[in-house]
């Protein structure tokens, strides 16, 4: 009964968003020019919910400032050009006022100088590759082992989903910045090691999901046809139920990039994270908060912090739109 | 038992000519425990020993109500499920115990197609992708000309090639059983077992599914088990019927024995259920009710596992498993497994076991209200409706 009533939602929702891409079309299209009667083409359920998503404003408010700040971090070569000021360089002379306190924003220095007389524009945008870089490959680890052990799990059953179940409580019960202190004091802090602590505590919630989706999913008869035409479980997880389980993990993913950035952030102003001098926005947030220096300078602290923020929640909010896209039946959409 | 069985329509038909041999077949599904350790040792009887054989080209109907085992028996001839016990032969050789790429050959023989045209089809996938993934499992044909021959059982079946790259949504009911039914040929198999294809269409719908996999047997020579719960359907496709009660085959025959001389007291009791257009006719005639609800399966009835509600039941029912055997002077294809068999004319309705039956008191309360619903206008027009395919 109330998967009948989930099919009905379905197609009435395919169906209005074929009606409004056919307005969209409509409106588009040049006046004058008559094109043929149009095809009706068939559309996946991904262009379904790309479609949706491009009519959420601020999802694309969100993607757009993330788009802006990937730039801002690819470019930060560009950066310590434009400016002249190297990212680890210090300007005793013109960087630090004669009192050798950080210059506030000016044209020279467009956010201003740290405590050493560093360009903090250049070292934010250099900490953006930093913040990225560990956001998505921590990510994408973290997706990458949750997902094809929470397939094995869920498909296969019985002694493998016990062994990965009992792996996945032991992993969320450990105490997660005790074992990444411990960590760091033994093979010491490097990127690496800061990506790796990350991934190794996060896949146990993706491999939940994935397992209690993939649970659902192979008792379904599409999967049964597979089987009876004679498909390998390898095929029949990764061809028939993965594309079914795609949309949760992509949610996930989007709202896991925000949480991995900050936890990178955390385990930085600890001195866990990346080590100094390498600009990173949690290693900049700390030296503005050592010594009380915010105080006085309070765009050392303001621009890191800002752009982590903003980061956070433009990944946040793209997140949510994602989640709405993918789920027709959230009345947030229909209000629009 | 099954000897029997296997004699009977042996003698009737060319042994070379039988594509598939079920002997003995059970399958038993260990029920979960509610112990912490240690097992339990009940399982659902879905399946217990059954024997029937199938011959090129014809259509076996399987008949019986929800929960008697006919779409277990289905995956289990399609190897979907490991069978408990017994054989099944298939084209010669004993496929049962089969895996790996032994297995995957007998596949390309086997296609199934199944009930639930909505759940059949995976939604994330396009049509002509579905289409083609027998070609892509097997690796047979590849390229263009695989979309080639996508395209070629698409019109087949009769869906538009052009919609080759749409997604399952986009199809009606019927559309996608044709889906399915393409998928099913795609390899050429020699035996289609059709797990109660049109039990989820619309009837106008119904009639053109069995007309085109009736156009397709006759085009290319496939051979079906075809299950459905639905008795006009079955009469329309089959050659010969069985008529499956928990687990077992109760009765066996050429579609015309069956519905003209329904041996088993299951059977009879089954046909007088089919609604009847006329609703004169539909009042005059006699309604057997039976007795109290089908018996888990996890604990069927001893002896004949019908006699908890059969109205001829005696004390040798009780004791003793009929075997599927030749009825009075019937032709040796048409077996039954029953002690009390019926004959001509006998009136069942009126029969009353010789054995204790619980909810003996309540069947004369169900009696009246069913026979009173007969006789309004709504029951019999729908009745009507039924009949109109």
């Amino acid at each position: 009964m109330s998967e009948e009533t989930l099919r009905t939602t379905e197609a009435d929702e395919g169906r209005a968003a074929e009606s409004a891409a056919r307005g969209t079309t409509t409106l588009e299209r040049p006046q004058g020019v008559e094109a043929a009667p149009r095809r009706i083409q068939g559309r996946s359920p991904w262009q379904l919910a790309w479609e949706r998503l491009r009519r959420d404003k601020v999802a694309m408010l969100s993607l757009g400032f993330i788009v802006l700040i990937v730039l801002f971090a690819l470019l930060a070569p560009l950066a310590a050009v434009i400016t002249g000021h190297g990212v680890n360089e210090q300007f005793n002379d013109i960087g630090l006022d004669p009192s050798g306190l950080p210059r506030a924003p000016n044209g020279t220095f467009w956010f201003g100088t740290d405590d050493l007389g560093r360009d903090i524009f250049v070292r934010c945008a250099y900490g953006a590759r930093i913040s990225i870089l560990v956001g998505v490959v921590a990510t994408g680890f973290t997706i990458a082992v949750g997902v094809v052990l929470g397939l094995v799990a869920g498909y296969y059953g019985k002694v493998a989903d016990t062994i990965i179940s009992r792996l996945i409580d032991v992993v969320l019960a450990f105490p997660f910045l005790l074992f990444a202190i411990a960590l760091v004091s033994i093979i010491g802090a490097s990127l690496s090691v800061t990506i790796f602590v990350i991934a190794m505590f996060s896949w146990a919630s993706v491999a939940r999901i994935v397992r209690g989706q993939v649970l659902s999913i192979r008792e379904r008869e599409y999967i049964e046809a597979a089987r009876s035409l004679g498909a390998g479980s390898t095929r029949i997880m990764f061809v028939d139920v993965l594309p079914n389980v795609l949309a949760p993990i992509i949610v996930y993913a989007t709202l896991l990039i925000p949480s991995v950035i900050v936890t990178e952030a955390t385990l930085s102003f600890l001195g866990l994270g990346v080590p100094a001098p390498t600009a990173t926005w949690g290693n900049m947030i700390s030296e503005a908060q050592a010594g009380g220096l915010y105080q006085i300078a309070p765009w050392f602290l303001a621009f890191p912090s800002l752009l982590l923020l903003l980061l956070t929640l433009a990944f946040n909010l793209l997140g949510d739109g994602v989640r709405d896209a993918f789920d027709p039946r959230g009345d947030r959409m229909l209000q629009k | 038992m099954s000897s029997t069985a296997t004699v009977a329509a042996s003698r009737s038909g060319e042994s070379s000519d039988v594509l598939l041999r079920v002997e003995n077949v059970v399958k038993e599904f260990p029920v979960a425990s509610n112990k912490l350790f240690g097992r339990s040792h009940d399982a659902v009887h879905a399946v217990d020993g059954v024997s029937f054989e199938l011959r090129r080209g014809e259509t076996l109907g399987l008949v019986g109500e929800t929960g008697c085992g006919k779409s277990t028996l289905a995956r289990c001839i399609t190897r979907l499920y490991s069978i408990t016990d017994g054989t099944i032969n298939f084209d010669g050789r004993d496929i049962s115990r089969l895996e790996g790429s032994d297995l995957r050959d007998v596949r390309r023989e086997v296609q199934m197609i199944f009930q639930d045209p909505y759940g059949s089809l995976n939604p994330r996938r396009r049509v002509g992708s579905i289409i083609s993934d027998p070609y892509a499992i097997h690796g047979t044909v590849d390229g263009g000309a695989r979309k080639r021959r996508v395209q070629e059982l698409m019109e087949l079946v009769g869906l538009n090639p052009e919609h080759y790259n749409r997604f399952p949504n986009e199809f009606s009911g019927g559309q996608r059983q044709r889906i399915g039914v393409a998928r099913a040929l795609a390899l050429r198999p020699k035996l289609i077992v059709c797990d109660e294809p049109v039990s989820a269409l619309d009837v106008s719908i119904q009639a053109q599914i069995i007309n085109l996999l009736a156009d397709l047997q006759s085009e290319l020579g496939l051979t079906y088990l075809f299950i459905a719960h639905d008795l006009s359907v079955v009469q329309h496709v089959s050659d010969r019927v069985a008529v499956m009660y928990l687990g077992k085959v109760a009765e066996l025959a050429d579609v015309d024995d069956l519905y003209g001389h329904p041996r088993h007291p299951y059977s009879n009791a089954l046909l007088s259920a089919v609604p009847v257009a006329d609703p004169n006719t539909a009042a005059q005639r006699e309604r057997i009710v039976l007795i109290g609800d089908v018996p888990s399966p996890i604990s069927p009835p001893s002896g004949c596992h019908f006699h908890t509600r059969c109205p001829k039941a005696q004390e040798r029912c009780v004791s003793e498993d009929p075997a599927l055997l030749p009825k009075f002077a019937d032709a040796p294809s048409h077996v039954a497994a029953c002690h009390f068999p019926v004959a001509d004319g006998e009136d069942l309705s009126t029969a009353k076991a010789a054995i204790d039956q619980e909810d003996a008191a309540d069947v004369e309360d169900v009696g009246s209200v069913l026979s009173g619903l007969g006789e309004t206008p709504g029951f019999a027009g729908a009745a009507g409706g039924e009949e109109a395919r």
